[in-house]
Formats: structure tokens, sequence, C-alpha cells
């Protein structure tokens, strides 16, 4: 079983040289400290940053320069900053080439749920509704089981969704998934140590094997 | 050259009334106009719309405005920082309309372009989408958004000169322009307010045209709302 670093570490496997990536909150940011060596990407923070760098070190916060959480970062050789609205417009127009997300609930048809809990927790989507209405490439990173055991990876969304038919893979703790066109999550990779038994068992959708499926390999 | 110069923060916002509709630059607590907002608590004006990606924390940026109950409705994008908020929002006694950031920044945008609506993708079969006209386009859904009809945009900037223009500065400039061009009435405050002439107009982010009144806020907490560093190996 992977722990949230794992996670990020099996995701940033699928990051290819040359690559412009968004970063959701939570494990999603945790994947730009397992970026290959040799590999170039440039991080897009949408409240209107390309080339996002690393925590500034003690007593060099800026207060002007945030990422999308919020958090003090830096520049990089070859940032630049701009307005919300041409951030977005990078988004809309697809400039950007993974969107890297967490999430509540994923259905078998790829839809995604990740911004509200009726009645319990209002946070708002941020860019998250614009991004997954946008993007070409969209990995959700999340826990596939909630704290009271219940798989997250669902026949349907049962919380109000972020976006309809836009995730194409997941990693979760137990395993890389998939989206069937038709509906289903195909497993593609199990997590270390964790049987077909164990993820069939915290997949409540329509699972699908494909044959022998390999366990991960991540170093 | 016509000089937009204010005295300060209060007589800036003097005729800001009970009930006004406004737009407050920032992205969390990055680039709030923090002296407008001090201004608009001292003169306690109610029934406010507040249109700003985030409410602020509870002690600080517009959550200052929600603890006294100067907020009526907020329309924005992410609120996650703000318990007072969350506790308003489900109890029912403040109304809220979260939308998508893109189009938040682009409803923004639109009201200062002159375009009345446009189409966007974000939100189409979820809650957003609920009494918004879908427009079908070479094969994809979008929702028809308005752009922002508002009083007054309150904008901070870094500098600014007495005929209005403005720069930003790093990720403090987000929301700001967009707003900037939106408001009815456009305040900026700005940290370093200089003569006209004094700034290239080459690297003008704002032209003056938009901005009605600018002064220099008396002072800048520039709160860091999470503070992540990293040590010197």
């Amino acid at each position: 079983m992977l722990d949230k670093n794992g996670i990020a570490k099996r995701i940033a496997k699928e990051i290819k040289d040359g690559y412009y990536v968004n970063l959701g909150i939570g494990i999603p940011t945790l994947v730009a400290n397992f970026i290959p060596d040799g590999i170039q990407v440039v991080l897009q923070s949408e409240n209107g940053l390309l080339g996002m760098g690393p925590f500034p070190y003690e007593g060099e916060e800026d207060p002007d320069l945030i990422n999308a959480g919020k958090q003090t970062v830096t520049y990089l050789k070859g940032s630049a900053v701009f307005d919300s609205a041409m951030s977005f417009g990078m988004i809309r127009a697809q400039k950007i080439d993974l969107t890297i997300l967490g999430a509540m609930e994923v259905s078998e048809y790829g839809d995604i749920a990740n911004w509200k809990i009726p009645g319990k927790m209002v946070k708002g989507m941020g860019g998250a509704m614009d991004l997954v209405a946008s993007a070409k490439n969209i990995i959700v990173a999340m826990q596939q089981v909630n704290k009271a055991g219940e798989s997250k990876l669902l026949p349907k969304c049962t919380l109000p969704i972020t976006g309809l038919r836009c995730v194409k893979k997941i990693v979760t703790e137990l395993g890389v998934y998939d989206i069937h066109h038709e509906g289903g999550f195909i497993l593609r990779e199990r997590a270390p140590g964790v049987t077909i038994e164990q993820i069939q068992k915290s997949t409540a959708g329509t699972l699908i094997i494909p044959g022998d499926v390999p366990e991960m390999v991540i170093d | 050259m016509i000089n937009k110069v204010v005295k300060n923060a209060d007589e800036a916002i003097k005729d800001i009334q009970d009930g006004a509709v406004l737009m407050l630059g920032g992205f969390g607590l990055c680039g709030i106009p923090e002296n407008l907002i001090a201004a608009l608590l001292k003169k306690g004006v109610k029934n406010l719309t507040c249109i700003s990606n985030n409410a602020g924390v509870d002690d600080f940026g517009i959550g200052l405005l929600l603890k006294t109950r100067q907020v009526k409705k907020m329309i924005s994008s992410y609120v996650g920082e703000n318990d007072e908020f969350e506790r308003q929002l489900l109890s029912g006694e403040l109304e809220v309309e979260l939308i998508p950031q893109g189009t938040l920044a682009t409803r923004c945008m639109m009201a200062g372009y002159g375009i009345p609506f446009f189409p966007t993708p974000a939100g189409v079969g979820t809650e957003v989408a609920q009494g918004k006209q879908v427009v079908h386009h070479r094969g994809k859904d979008y929702l028809i958004e308005e752009a922002f009809d508002s009083d007054f945009a309150l904008v901070k900037a870094w500098k600014g000169d007495t005929a209005g223009n403005l720069i930003y500065r790093s990720t403090a400039r987000n929301f700001n322009p967009l707003m900037a061009m939106a408001g009815k009435i456009t305040i900026a405050e700005v940290e370093i307010l200089v003569d006209a002439g004094e700034l290239d107009p080459d690297q003008i982010h704002t032209p003056g045209i938009f901005v009605h009144r600018i002064f220099q806020g008396e002072k800048y907490e520039k709160r860091i709302e999470q503070r992540t560093v990293r040590k010197k190996s």
C-alpha cells in the first residue's frame, strides 16, 4: 500500500520533459518533490504564476509571491506572473499539458466530485471546475477508501459534481486505474503488496482487470 | 493631466452606501486592499455584496467585515480558510454564490472589456449550471455567464501615479487589474504614489482611465496566510 508520498512518486512518473503542469492542493502538491532528474517541467499556479519555485529560505518569504495554496514560494529562472483571467486563459485554451487534482469521489465514467459536502463542508471549487472542464489530461491523486472504509471509486458520484467525464487516470494507495470510455476502472497496476482481492473490495464501481496486472515499480 | 488623488481611504469610500455591490481584489490575503477594508469597517456600511475570490481569514481581510456582519452576500470561488464564513454560510445567515475561479476572473474581465456575456465550459453538468443558458458549439456544451455589474471596485497596486496608472507586483496582481477595469467607480490604494510622468508608460498594467480615485495606503501589514519555508542546507 502506498502512503501520500508514494502516490505522488508514482504520479511523477507520468510527467514528461517539457510539460506545463498544474498541481492541485494536497497530495498533488507533493508531486513537485519527485520529478525525475533530467526532466524539465514548468509548474503553473492558477493565481497567476508560471515557473513556480520551491519554498523560500527562512527569512526570505515575500507576501506578494504565493501559489494557489496561498503558500509562500519563489521564482525560478524564466518565471512569469500574470493576472487571473490570463491564467485561466492558459487553462481553457489547453496550454497546460497535465493537471493533477485531488478528489473526494470519482465515478467509473470519469466524473469527479471535490468541492462540497452538502450541509457539512463548503470550501468552494476554486479553479477546479475550470481545470476539469478544459484540461486535456487529468490525473486524480486520492485515497481510494474513506475513513469509514467506504470506496470512493463509485458507479456514480454521490456528492455534487465538479466536472463530467473528465478524469483519465487515477492513482490511489492501492493501484493505478484508467477510465474506460464506456464506464469502468481499468486496473493497470497494483501498489506494492496489494492483492486484486483487496482492490476489488475497495472498488464500488465496475473494476476491469485486463489479465495479469503488474505490481507498480517505484523507487 | 486629471488628478485622481484623494487624501486617504476614508475619503475614497465616503460615498459607498449600505447595500453597495463591491469588487475587492486579492487572492487569499495577497494583494488585498487592506486600507479600504479597514475604512469600510470603520464606516460601518452594511448589507454589502462582495465579489472577491476569497473571503479573507477570521481576523483579516474580508473576514473582518464578516465578523461585524456588514456583508449580506459573498460571490467567491473558494472560502476554505475562514471558519466564521463557513459558520454563517451553513447557518444561512450569509448569502453565498460560489463560482469557478476562471469564471469569476472572466466575469470581471468582460465587464472591463464591455462584453455582456460569454460562453465557458466550466460548470457544465454541475450545480453551477442551474438556471443558466447552455449553448452547444462544435460538439461541446458551454454555459453562458454574465459580466459582473458592480458599483465600486476596490483594488490594491504596488505603484501608482496621480493620473491613476497602476503597476502591480508579483502574484499580488491576481484579480486586481481585472476588477480595476470593471468597477463603475474604481478606487485604487497603492504602496507608492508618484507624480504623473514618473512611471514608464511601457510598464503600466492598468491605464489611469479605469481608475477614479487613488491614494497611498497608510501602512501595509501584508499578512502571509501560509508561511512555508525551507532550511538552508
